[in-house]
């Protein structure tokens, strides 16, 4: 069974610079695995831990220094991986990003069985990503799953946490599941996994290697734009109160909440 | 043709009415003003429970159409299945603007919708607003509320979620002569490849729901023990509002991580938001200063949560806690 493992490498920090396009300058600043991303790794290495046969390929769609969260995806257990990378994806919003990934996934992976996507990007926080590969694909579809519970006979069954509890969905592979913060600890990298990391071969496909044209890609084929970014009003910084005694601390707070 | 405002009119298990609906019914009644008037419509998927209840809803809150597809096989919510019906609805009536509450079932069904039709799409908004062009803006947070965009969409319809409890529900009353349309409701050719089998009601969520509470009374691994925790539950409990935590707090398993705020965890706004012995580390902060007021209690005067709170204190939460648990009940 082939699982593709979408990454996406997010800034660590909160420096955040924006282009004169009103896109992110991702020059310069730190990177991480999204954090929900990290996530996704572990459910699928679970998965590999479980069943045999499990192959897991991590992809990511960005600049050619994304190569390094693919690395380091590898280092944790997963098999090999891929960047998609080309100057024309740039600017591309959920739209355009779902699809040219849906399309890496097809071409560039044979039989891909789930694809596993973390719940958000820290960055972006749409959470459309992952839906929108679905669609792309033609795959069932689940967001917000917490647990994989089994695999079989062309089923995969996995738990599903909503606003007012759990559902426990039966999806009919292929499958795209998208996955928020689990309860068990994500692993850590491997001795060996460094090694082999360190030695992988991590190729690049192009839009022309993925087989999308440019009116599909990128800002050109993103149907939504941003017209303005400002940072919001900081409101708070209030007063700070030491010393009180517990009395008057109490004071405070009743008077705080009645204001 | 008339322009319109398509809304998707989301129930809940009960089948009843989310109030999100209405919050963006108030809405978008601000964005027709705009746009010359133009019709309020809303997508109801049932399969007839309540079906009198909600349409009465509907009718009360502004809404001058409301198309309905009824079929039994829509008991639970199918992504697939609902997709479908919006698509075909949308690609006969060709509304301006489509509007989704930001809800989990919103959250997957709206970029499904959107990505099929090739349309924009712009998530878990906070506001909305029409442009000198007649053109839909949508305002959302990004970067954990760092920073805030506004999104205008190239092609139509205009699509947005909305994040539910932002917008305004407004006190007058808006009932309108609601016509009621059948839409068609066929599905026998979709494939439905996802299957409800099981639901879990968690009743600790469903106590105190965290995403729609106006007061939060939250902990970090200052509470040091389940102990500490039940401190926060019980001024929780007196005050009407939810207990929420830091990561630091659920990676102790002082709390579950479903109450988590934060980065990898809820983006919450309340009114009133108590933090008790949380540092405030960006990635909890991200997930909480969009509440309305911040009230800090930490040990340490030195902590990052006192630059964004309203009102800090720094004492003991072991001391403070119990007395104001105990004053705030003598006032009731």
């Amino acid at each position: 069974m082939n699982i593709a493992v979408c990454i996406k490498q997010v800034p660590d920090t909160a420096e955040i610079k924006w282009t004169e396009n009103n896109t992110i300058d991702r020059n310069g600043l730190e990177s991480v695995i999204n954090p929900f991303d990290v996530y996704a790794l572990e459910t699928a290495l679970r998965i590999k831990d479980k069943y045999e046969n499990i192959r897991i390929t991590a992809l990511t769609m960005g600049p050619p220094q994304a190569e390094e969260i693919i690395r380091k995806a590898i280092s944790f257990g997963v098999d090999n991986g891929f960047v998609i990378t080309d100057k024309k994806f740039s600017g591309a919003d959920t739209v355009a990003t779902g699809r040219t990934i849906a399309n890496a996934i097809s071409k560039c992976i044979e039989n891909v069985d789930l694809v596993i996507c973390g719940q958000f990007a820290t960055d972006g926080d749409t959470a459309q990503t992952g839906p929108t590969i679905s669609t792309n694909l033609n795959y069932a579809l689940a967001t917000y799953v917490k647990e994989v519970l089994n695999i079989e006979n062309g089923f995969i069954t996995v738990k599903k946490e909503v606003e007012d509890g759990i559902e426990t969905l039966k999806l009919k592979l292929p499958a795209v599941i998208c996955i928020q913060k689990c309860d068990y600890e994500p692993r850590r990298p491997l001795i060996d996994g460094f090694i082999k990391a360190q030695k992988a071969e991590i190729p690049y496909y192009s839009m022309d290697d993925i087989g999308l044209e440019a009116d599909k890609v990128g800002i050109k084929g993103s149907p939504t734009y941003v017209s303005k970014a400002f940072r919001p009003e900081q409101k708070h910084g209030g007063e700070i109160f030491e010393n009180l005694t517990t009395q008057e601390s109490v004071n405070k707070i009743i008077e705080a909440l009645n204001d | 043709m008339t322009r319109e405002i398509l809304i998707y009119a989301q129930t809940n298990r009960e089948h009843k009415i989310l109030n999100v609906v209405l919050e963006l019914s108030c809405a978008a009644q601000e964005l027709s003003k705009k746009l010359d008037n133009c019709i309020i419509a809303a997508l109801l998927v049932t399969d007839g429970t309540n079906l009198e209840q909600n349409k009465n809803i509907l009718k009360q809150n502004g809404f001058d159409k409301v198309y309905i597809a009824q079929n039994t096989e829509f008991k639970n919510y199918n992504t697939k299945y609902y997709s479908n019906i919006a698509i075909n609805l949308i690609n006969e009536i060709n509304p301006e603007i489509v509007l989704i509450g930001a809800t989990t079932q919103g959250r997957e069904l709206a970029p499904v919708i959107s990505s099929r039709l090739n349309t924009g799409l712009t998530a878990d908004c906070t506001g909305l607003d029409i442009s000198d062009e007649g053109k839909l803006v949508a305002t959302r947070p990004t970067f954990g509320g760092n920073l805030m965009a506004n999104i205008l969409c190239k092609n139509y319809p205009q699509m947005a979620t909305v994040r539910p409890k932002v917008l305004k529900i407004s006190d007058y009353p808006l009932e309108k002569n609601t016509e009621f349309i059948t839409i068609n409701s066929d599905i026998s050719n979709i494939e439905k490849d996802v299957e409800i089998v099981d639901f879990i009601p968690n009743i600790q969520l469903t106590d105190f729901r965290i995403d729609e509470a106006e007061i939060i009374v939250a902990g970090g691994k200052g509470m040091k023990s389940k102990e500490g925790f039940k401190l926060l539950k019980e001024l929780a409990d007196v005050l009407g509002g939810s207990v929420g935590a830091s990561r630091g707090a659920v990676d102790l398993k002082l709390a579950d991580s479903s109450i988590q705020v934060g980065q990898t965890g809820k983006t919450v706004m309340p009114k009133t938001y108590i933090a008790c012995g949380i540092s405030g580390a960006i990635q909890h902060t991200v997930g909480m200063s969009g509440a309305e007021k911040i009230i800090a209690i930490n040990k340490d005067k030195n902590a990052p949560i006192f630059k964004i709170a309203d009102v800090g204190i720094v004492g003991d939460v072991f001391e403070i806690l119990p007395k104001l648990i105990e004053s705030l009940k003598e006032r009731r």
